[in-house]
């Protein structure tokens, strides 16, 4: 075992440095001990951002076993001990209708983590305490983790620990994660309760529920089921109806769900109540009464963030500010992208002083330098100026509030092609890139919003994207033709989703969103909200660029691109009205979409694109390059997340709908102009 | 629009041209509007509007305009609801034209009893909206607090059962401020948890902070936290208004 070395952010000087120097104390006496510890809780009530602070950079994210959930694994030294710790999805339930509700509910109960560390929101603590009711149900070893006590209190809430403690038995922590405060006590906390193994407090609901759950208990506990799941909660789950925990329980003994059914009818005659719906109403009762006599709620007026509140969601001035958010977003990476890619490439050119056309005299450096450095160098000029600024802005505006804001806005346009408000942030997203983007569909809560989300976004023009556009049409056109191109495509995302909705089957969910308030947002979470949507893109694109980059060279060098773009001739040159070597561009251009302006400026020999294409031309060129394919590295991400049926499936209606479209327009551009 | 036109205007027809009319809770409906709607002169409207005055069904003040009272809201859902169940019946099972459903619908809805309204929504799987103008199916008014108790418990006979004695109102039709307590969550299970984990138990008090323009979310606060919450699932939340 190797000594263990303190990890939390040791140049933090909040509490949580205190960890560091205590541990460096004694991690001599205490080596190997090792514990697993999960956090648990909502979503949005800081969990990762603790995840972050434990674990700093030893982090593992990568799947559940056999589902699309992600998985955050991560190490934690403290005090002599090795401790695993596992960030579950942020749920608000332990029901069976998503996979990250399974996946945490069995992870809570089947591989009994030493310590559950459940970070809850101070400020909503009612709902919150629903879900750690859920938690105790399992007999889980729970830290109550009351984080953002700084924003409760600014709300006029104030909750007495102690009491909130002696009444649910567990131990209860204050925290302000984003400061780091509390982190160190949350943890010894849960070190101590792994140690220590203290019982906690049973926690009952009515009388005449309790009497059908003992009953129930009993049952399952005569039986010797050996289900691994403690005995009183899957006699709640039974008594809920929960039919996975059922299934399990029937291949045992289908006798115990037969008395189970039968219990659970008998009570729902005697309530007039559904099972499921009476225990959701006593969790909430039971949380209810334990708020009101631990909390202390004054009124707190907020002139400022009631007012942006009452702005942001006016009925006029709530659209003016979702356009503005949008537009301002978009404003600002492109012209922050454009300084910092000029910036870059002038330095780049600095480095690389070889010319690129010079490629038939020597085809193994022509490869490397066109094609693998090429490749990197167009990874460095145009993830890194527009996709970090582009995610640091959307990052703040997320992290603030003010997305939940437009997305309420949004939602009933989002309706028209069957998502709904919540899917504005892939969508945004897919305005830098549309690998993160299609991979943030996540957060929608089927398959189906995912599938449209992701298809909507392979149209939506991202940077590469719109760097064909202002570097063809803005540039040779004029700036008006880009903007009008814009739009169109704007109509067409519109247009093709509508189309996906009747096509994909399914009905369209709605829209169950928190409107958490408005609050300062903080540079560091938003650097790291960068990071990782960054980081995604770095992994995935930089390697396809390279190999694709220097693939093409290849192909190019042996001149088989001519004979392919050349059997293309039908489509590109008649159906479009293309030069007849707009074939090799959009095969260039499946790699990675703004190699099809380098490939024309290789081609023609300069950068002046009028000497080959006329101003139609360069339109329809345009137009087909925004929609023609999803890049290479998009429909990798697609292939994952969706499969490659579906995959390509997208592909070929990328496809068709350029060719459609490209050809309608350069019929009638061709008939007006 | 002419509503109905082919048949002798009861009080029914004038009790649900009120309420599709009125745009919320107290939204009050003016006399010239109801005769266009209706198709008949303003001199019959006054008439019949004095008359559903004197039996307690509105309030109503001669230039000002009517509002349903709580007798008259009953009265009006109920005819409402079985107009719209009536059309998606029409529209979705017999497979009638979406032009001609309401014309039909008109016809049957006064004589549909109400077991066969509660049979239809049954059979229907609980629609939440009509199919010609996707308007809101009110809803029913059993004591139940949710459809799977419907399906479960109607077996004992709809008298066994009871009514309820409120009226309930979506919360999608809820003034901006007004408070509630939620009574029914309409339709499939997996849309139900979720409000309930969410905290919309039966009972628990809410209220209305907005209703986003153009059929956008509805915000309400619940459990002292906030929620937006889709149309499309809002008005299937249903509220006593406890203002």
């Amino acid at each position: 075992m190797t000594t263990p070395t303190p990890n939390i952010d040791q140049k933090n000087k909040t509490p949580t440095s205190d960890v560091t120097k205590k541990s460096a104390k004694n991690n001599n006496d205490d080596t190997g001990k090792q514990f697993t510890f999960a956090l648990a809780g909502n979503a949005n009530v800081g969990k990762s951002v603790i995840f972050n602070q434990l674990t700093g950079s030893n982090q593992i994210i990568g799947n559940w076993p056999g589902k699309t959930v992600d998985r955050a694994e991560g190490l934690l030294f403290f005090e002599g001990y090795n401790i695993k710790v596992i960030d579950l999805p942020g749920i608000y339930s332990f029901s069976t209708f998503s996979m990250e509700e399974i996946v945490s509910r069995d992870y809570v109960a089947l591989e009994h983590p030493n310590a559950v560390i459940n970070v809850v929101d101070a400020s909503v603590l009612e709902r919150n305490l629903f879900f750690t009711l859920q938690l105790l149900e399992m007999n889980a070893p729970l830290v109550l983790v009351l984080n953002q006590v700084d924003i409760a209190k600014n709300k006029g809430i104030i909750i007495d620990k102690d009491h909130l403690s002696k009444l649910l038995g567990v131990p209860v922590v204050f925290a302000t994660a984003t400061r780091g405060e509390g982190i160190y006590e949350a943890v010894k906390e849960a070190v101590n309760l792994a140690t220590n193994k203290p019982k906690s407090n049973l926690l009952r609901y009515r009388k005449d529920l309790e009497e059908q759950i003992s009953k129930l208990q009993n049952l399952i506990e005569k039986e010797n089921l050996n289900l691994g799941y403690p005995s009183r909660w899957v006699a709640i789950k039974l008594l809920e109806g929960d039919t996975e925990i059922a299934k399990m329980v029937n291949e045992k003994s289908p006798s115990v769900i037969a008395q189970s059914r039968f219990i659970a009818a008998e009570f729902e005659k005697h309530c007039q109540e559904k099972c499921f719906t009476i225990i959701a109403s006593e969790r909430y009762a039971l949380s209810n009464s334990i708020v009101v006599s631990s909390l202390q709620q004054d009124e707190i007026w907020h002139p400022f963030t009631d007012k942006l509140d009452w702005f942001s969601t006016h009925r006029i001035f709530g659209y003016i500010t979702a356009f503005a958010v949008i537009g301002g977003l978009l404003l600002w990476t492109f012209f922050i992208g454009n300084t910092l890619s000029n910036f870059i490439s002038q330095g780049l050119n600095y480095i690389n002083p070889i010319n690129p056309l010079l490629s038939t005299s020597a085809p193994f450096l022509s490869i490397i330098l066109n094609g693998v450095w090429g490749g990197f160098e167009a990874g460095l000029t145009l993830i890194i100026p527009f996709v970090i600024p582009f995610y640091l802005l959307l990052a703040f505006i997320e992290d603030s509030g003010l997305l939940t804001r437009v997305a309420f806005m949004m939602d009933s346009a989002m309706h028209k092609i069957g998502l709904h408000g919540k899917a504005l942030i892939p969508i945004i997203l897919g305005y830098g890139c549309s690998v993160p983007a299609i991979h943030s569909c996540k957060i929608m809560e089927t398959r189906r919003e995912r599938l449209l989300a992701a298809f909507a976004i392979t149209f939506a023009p991202c940077s590469a994207r719109t760097i064909v556009l202002f570097g063809m049409v803005g540039l040779f056109v004029g700036i008006h033709w880009a903007l009008l191109l814009y739009v169109v495509n704007l109509a067409i995302i519109f247009a093709m989703g509508k189309i996906a909705m009747k096509a994909v089957p399914g009905k369209s969910t709605g829209l169950i969103m928190e409107m958490s308030s408005f609050k300062r947002p903080s540079l560091k979470i938003a650097l790291k909200q960068t990071w990782t949507r960054t980081k995604s893109i770095i992994y995935l694109v930089f390697p396809i660029y390279i190999i694709g980059s220097a693939l093409i060279q290849l192909l190019y060098f042996y001149d088989i691109l001519t004979p392919i773009s050349n059997a293309f001739y039908p489509i590109t040159v008649i159906w479009l009205g293309l030069p007849a070597f707009a074939g090799i561009l959009l095969l260039l251009g499946a790699v990675r979409k703004e190699l099809i302006i380098l490939g024309a400026t290789a081609i023609l020999g300069t950068t002046n694109l009028l000497v080959g294409f006329t101003s139609i031309q360069l339109v329809i060129m345009a137009l087909v390059a925004m929609l023609y394919i999803p890049c290479v590295s998009t429909m990798a991400t697609l292939g994952k997340e969706f499969g490659w049926k579906t995959a390509t499936l997208i592909s070929i209606a990328n496809i068709c709908t350029a060719l459609i479209i490209g050809g309608i327009a350069f019929q009638t551009l061709n008939f007006f102009v | 629009m002419v509503l109905c036109d082919n048949m002798q205007k009861s009080a029914q027809d004038y009790l649900k041209t009120i309420y599709s009319l009125s745009k919320n809770e107290e939204g009050i409906v003016n006399t010239t509007d109801i005769s266009q709607k209706l198709d008949v002169t303003p001199a019959s409207v006054t008439e019949m509007l004095k008359k559903l005055s004197e039996e307690g069904y509105i309030k109503y003040s001669p230039y000002h305009g009517s509002t349903l009272t709580e007798k008259g809201l009953k009265e009006a859902q109920k005819v409402t609801r079985k107009h719209r169940l009536l059309e998606s019946f029409l529209s979705n099972v017999l497979r009638i034209g979406n032009d001609k459903v309401h014309q039909e619908a008109c016809q049957m809805e006064h004589t549909l009893s109400d077991e066969a309204e509660e049979s239809l929504c049954r059979l229907l799987n609980h629609p939440d909206t009509c199919p010609d103008d996707g308007k809101t199916i009110p809803a029913c008014d059993l004591p139940f607090s949710n459809c799977e108790e419907c399906v479960q418990l109607h077996k004992k006979g709809l008298e066994q059962v009871g009514k309820r004695d409120k009226n309930l109102v979506s919360i999608k039709d809820l003034k901006n401020g007004t408070y509630g307590k939620i009574s029914f969550i309409r339709g499939e299970h997996k849309v139900l948890q979720r409000l309930l984990d969410m905290g919309l138990t039966p009972g628990t008090q809410i209220q209305v902070i907005k209703v986003a323009p153009l059929d956008g979310p509805v915000e309400i606060s619940v459990r002292s936290s906030k929620l937006a919450i889709g149309q499309n699932i809002a008005c299937n939340v249903f509220v006593e208004i406890t203002n």
